[in-house]
């Protein structure tokens, strides 16, 4: 770890502002992959801007439009919020498959989000829910907003400030954890909403990716039986050393069918 | 009274008080007033010559102190880290030993081979500095594996080495040269049956929760070197740093290896970066210390095994084995760390007997230098190896013949009464009860259910498997003559001193060293045990040559069977000695006077003296018989002992595969081990847990990888895939011990067991799941990917 200067912003204004004042500085949530970035020297920001001074960031709040999560809040406060886990299971679920506890009891959904690592749990959840994610300056569609590996559409300056995901009709998501890290070697997560089915694939691309052909076949039929002959394609997938392409493409399909499975459950 | 803790007793370990409240005191938890910090530069090229070094910009970093290099240390004559096992090709010449210095001088040979070191105030500016020493690196041509290395065309890694052979060696032991070699081909010539199986015993990184470190102190007043580091053996190194690096008088030296968190085999050695900063602090008059990165144990802790094995089991008409062929290829790494040679040859061959009475067995190794981190023992050290090699050629040849694997394994099992039992391949077997071993296993299995529990998996749509291993060991090594013989550069024996302070109270100084064994415990056990005192009268020092008489250290499970051994003898002469003090404080014969739970006394009286009286007439010797009998109470044994131990037993191992994944869970795990006498059950326990998991990390997750040019792909815990306590079943442990007659205290050894045992049943379970889809092979480790890849090349009919 390089020597860099230490900011507890105050509100998301103060961040803002911040972030914006040059010296290379970046926004530091949960820190559960930036900080080990860190310390490989993979990063070296001149300044981190701390978030976890802002409460309006943190917390949870059901309405008709959808569930409201802050950008602060953590993988365990979503993992174990009751009314999350009655009104969209599949959220809790999925934030309760992200790391161990240690993670879980700092990583952040905004964090995650706007890390957008490629073998990460919640943008799946985010692009198969088709949430919305709200910044200091707009909102962006989870459709919009994944960009590539490691990339978003967020701009200099921009910071998420809570995500709506809408409730779906039923929904699952079902994850092949790889064996050294647990993140997703592929995770899969299929939502029903009355305007149609979204699939959303993490962990087997360079970013998280909606599987049209599953969402047409489900779409006619939800059930595991519609998914009857349809494969993934290998192209353009993640290949390395605890998963080729061939390998991945086939866990897709495992995965999206149990999906489907715990939806129905 | 021993209290309640003596012998066979779930002591409480005596050290956990401290490592549970954070008070442990590790090698980077010392400090010395101006200590500075030491900053590795290492290659990030597999192989390249070094054309140059520039060190202008970091010497103007700040903070910095020196940039030293190779050249550096030449000048001031330090030698290269030295090889402690020669080993000699069949055709007579010497295995080729190349010249490994500290700090490269004119080619590196592995990503992580160290070129200079950064001296600095602080850490981070050693680190800084270190990334701004300009290396002129010409790159060359670079191979990892092994197999490839031997072809013909592959880059020469070592000029004195053609091919890269280190050597090609035959075992050929007194029991069966000079026929061994045709007397096995006969065998398999005349064979009913033969079975064949090429395996790949996949590379390992040791991953000792504690990384290594080294804190060196050179005080140029008095010329005294005082060395803090990672080790298992102390004196071991010092020995080394004396005789052959760093070339100081051994008294001159004082080497202590606090309390250490894990070794495996991986703390065993002499290596580059003690050397360094020993030589940088006497260079700079400063105390140095370098504590490793995680990442650079990655690259700079020697790894385990990687070998590639052509096994070969012929069996008669009944079932009988009657000959075994194994013809193995050892990566080396890139230089020869110091036990490398003799891991994958002296520790390796003789145990591939196994428990089976084959009569003929015929093995070649051949070691070979490739582009990679150096390899050396790790927990089993060659015996998982041939333990892997055997235990799957037997599974095999009972799927070949049709018959239950247990069955085949009792027909040839070496029976009780042949003990000890002279193996051809040179050991010879102390004890063992292997049907024994092998119904208690059965029993706690429910070994004949298992129809019944496949096809609940199946009605839950997962195929089980069940697989079976049968394992024997080798610990402490011995001895030291007839190692010698074959090549070690060491001594095999151990010490112990046994201090009795006035007031009865006890201090032990072994030359085992505890890097999570449980020394201060298990040895205080047999203190109290012997001595009648109690347990936390006892304490056991171990690990600073400033203190201990000159032992040899903890590896290859030898600390019981032959430091404690040695401590036994100890007692012997403190007892012997007590006992002439109180025939005269008795005013009776010696011979008349009986030692038991802490009282001497005179035979068939109520006369008695206690231990503790005894002590303080020994040295407050005002009655006492000074003519005859020195003052004090202090005794000190070696002990070399004139075998191995053979721990052996067997496990049974009980997965779930789902073919829809690949996904291999662990359902059951079944060890019943014989160990010899057992010294502290819990701790014994604690032992085959931690070998499982690290066996089972072999089977199923583990992979040191590097890229064919020699790129570690492994490098960190996001790849390197270590055992988690969810990857892990509850393991049901038993024991059912034959105490072994080369030592007085009848122990085996326990550390080791696990990892060699749990390899080859786990993959003979995942085997035994998916021979119903076709799926005849599979190579460690098991991974989801490869099972999964291994049933789709049978549906395909690859």
């Amino acid at each position: 770890m390089r020597e860099f200067n230490y900011y507890r912003a105050g509100s998301v204004r103060d961040a803002a502002k911040r972030l914006g004042a040059g010296g290379n500085a970046m926004l530091l949530a949960g820190g559960m992959t930036l900080l080990p970035a860190l310390k490989m020297r993979l990063n070296e920001p001149g300044e981190l801007i701390d978030l976890a001074g802002i409460d309006e960031l943190s917390g949870i709040k059901l309405t008709r439009k959808g569930a409201h999560i802050g950008a602060t809040t953590t993988h365990a406060e979503v993992a174990g919020n009751v009314e999350l886990r009655a009104a969209v299971p599949v959220l809790p679920h999925a934030a309760d498959a992200i790391g161990d506890p240690q993670v879980r009891n700092r990583g952040t959904l905004g964090g995650s989000l706007a890390n957008n690592d490629p073998a990460a749990d919640y943008p799946a959840v985010a692009l198969g829910l088709g949430a919305t994610i709200f910044t200091n300056k707009r909102k962006i569609s989870a459709d919009d907003f994944f960009t590539g590996m490691f990339e978003t559409a967020l701009g200099r300056g921009e910071i998420i400030t809570q995500v709506l995901f809408p409730i779906p009709q039923r929904a699952g998501y079902a994850k092949f954890p790889n064996p050294a890290t647990r993140y997703a070697l592929v995770g899969v997560c299929v939502a029903q909403f009355k305007t149609g089915v979204r699939v959303a694939v993490t962990g087997a691309g360079a970013s998280v990716y909606r599987l049209t052909d599953f969402e047409d076949a489900l779409d006619s039929e939800f059930s595991e039986v519609a998914l009857d002959g349809l494969t993934a394609s290998s192209a353009n997938l993640n290949d390395d050393m605890h998963a080729g392409a061939e390998y991945r493409a086939h866990l897709v399909g495992v995965m999206a069918r149990r999906a489907v499975t715990m939806a129905l459950d | 009274m021993s209290g309640d803790m003596g012998i066979g007793v779930s002591a409480p370990r005596t050290e956990d008080r401290r490592f549970i409240t954070g008070r442990g005191r590790y090698v980077d938890d010392i400090n010395l007033r101006t200590q500075q910090y030491a900053w590795f530069v290492r290659s990030p090229h597999p192989h390249a010559e070094v054309r140059g070094l520039d060190a202008a910009d970091a010497l103007k970093m700040p903070g910095v102190t020196a940039v030293l290099t190779g050249a550096d240390m030449q000048a001031d004559d330090i030698g290269s880290l030295p090889v402690a096992w020669g080993i000699t090709s069949r055709d007579g010449s010497p295995a080729v030993e190349p010249a490994y210095p500290a700090l490269a001088t004119d080619r590196v040979r592995y990503v992580g081979n160290p070129v200079a070191v950064v001296v600095a105030e602080t850490r981070t500016q050693a680190r800084d500095a270190a990334e701004m020493v300009n290396v002129d690196y010409e790159e060359l041509e670079s191979v990892s594996s092994a197999t490839a290395a031997m072809e013909e065309g592959a880059p020469l890694i070592h000029e004195g080495a053609p091919g890269n052979t280190c050597f090609d060696w035959e075992w050929l032991p007194a029991a069966m040269a000079p026929d061994a070699r045709s007397n096995t081909d006969k065998a398999f010539d005349e064979a009913a049956h033969v079975v064949s199986l090429e395996l790949v015993n996949n590379r390992l990184v040791p991953n000792a929760m504690e990384p290594r470190a080294s804190l060196a102190d050179f005080n140029p007043a008095t010329g005294q070197l005082t060395l803090y580091t990672t080790s298992q053996n102390p004196h071991v190194n010092r020995l080394l740093l004396c005789t052959a690096t760093l070339k100081m008088p051994e008294h001159k030296v004082r080497v202590v290896a606090p309390d250490v968190g894990g070794g495996f085999g991986s703390k065993i050695y002499h290596y580059a970066e003690e050397l360094t900063v020993c030589w940088a602090s006497r260079r700079l008059g400063v105390p140095v210390k370098w504590t490793a990165e995680r990442s650079e144990s990655f690259l700079a802790d020697a790894q385990g095994r990687d070998h590639v094995t052509r096994v070969e089991l012929a069996l008669d008409a009944e079932a009988h084995f009657t000959g075994m062929r194994v013809d193995t290829v050892a990566n080396l790494g890139g230089w020869l760390s110091a036990f490398g040679p003799a891991i994958p040859t002296v520790f390796y061959a003789p145990l591939l007997a196994g428990v089976y009475r084959t009569p003929n067995i015929y093995v070649t190794v051949k070691g070979v230098f490739t582009n990679t981190t150096p390899t050396d023992a790790y927990r089993g050290a060659g015996r998982p190896e041939a333990c892997y090699a055997v235990e799957r050629a037997v599974d095999e040849a009972a799927v070949q013949i049709g018959m239950d694997p247990a069955e085949l394994r009792r027909r040839n099992f070496i029976q009780p009464d042949e003990f000890p039992y002279q193996s051809p391949v040179g050991q010879l077997y102390d004890s063992g009860d292997f049907e024994g071993c092998l119904n208690l296993a059965r029993e706690l299995n429910a070994y004949e259910r298992f129809d019944e529990r496949r096809r609940q998996s199946q009605a839950r749509g997962k195929l089980r498997g069940r697989g079976m291993c049968f394992y024997i060991e080798a610990c402490g090594a011995a001895p030291s003559q007839a190692a010698g013989q074959l090549g070690a550069r060491a001594g095999l024996y151990e010490v112990a001193t046994v201090r009795v302070h006035p007031s009865g109270s006890v201090q032990v100084l072994t030359g085992s060293h505890s890097h999570g064994q449980s020394h201060e415990t298990t040895f205080a056990q047999i203190v109290a045990e012997r001595l009648g005192i109690d347990f936390g009268n006892v304490e056991i020092v171990h690990g600073d040559t400033g203190e201990i008489p000159f032992g040899m250290g903890t590896y290859g499970s030898r600390s019981l069977a032959v430091g404690g051994t040695a401590l036994y003898k100890a007692l012997d002469k403190v007892e012997e000695k007590g006992r002439k003090i109180a025939a005269h404080l008795l005013e009776a014969e010696a011979a008349d006077i009986e030692f038991t739970d802490g009282q001497f006394r005179v035979a068939g009286t109520d006369r008695a003296v206690s231990f503790g009286d005894v002590a303080l007439a020994a040295y407050v010797p005002h009655n006492y018989p000074l003519q005859e009998l020195e003052p004090g109470l202090e005794e000190t044994a070696f002990f070399d002992p004139e075998n191995f131990t053979f721990p052996s037993g067997c496990y049974i191992c009980e997965v779930e595969v789902d073919q829809n994944t690949g996904q291999v869970e662990l359902c059951d795990f079944v060890a019943a081990d014989d160990f010899g006498n057992i010294i502290n059950p819990m701790v014994v326990e604690g032992q085959v847990h931690g070998g499982l998991a690290q066996g089972i990390g072999q089977a199923l997750l583990e992979h040191c990888l590097y890229t064919p040019e020699g790129q570690l792909l492994s490098g960190s815990y996001m790849d390197y895939c270590m055992p988690r306590a969810d990857d892990l079943p509850n393991f049901v442990v038993a024991t059912r011990c034959t105490p072994t007659p080369f030592n007085p205290l009848g122990v085996k050894g326990c550390g080791e067991a696990g990892a060699i045992g749990a390899p080859p049943a786990v993959i003979n379970a995942v085997l035994g799941a998916l021979r119903p889809l076709g799926v005849r092979h599979i190579d460690m480790p098991a991974t989801p990917q490869a099972v999964w890849q291994a049933i789709e090349a049978a549906r395909s009919g690859e």
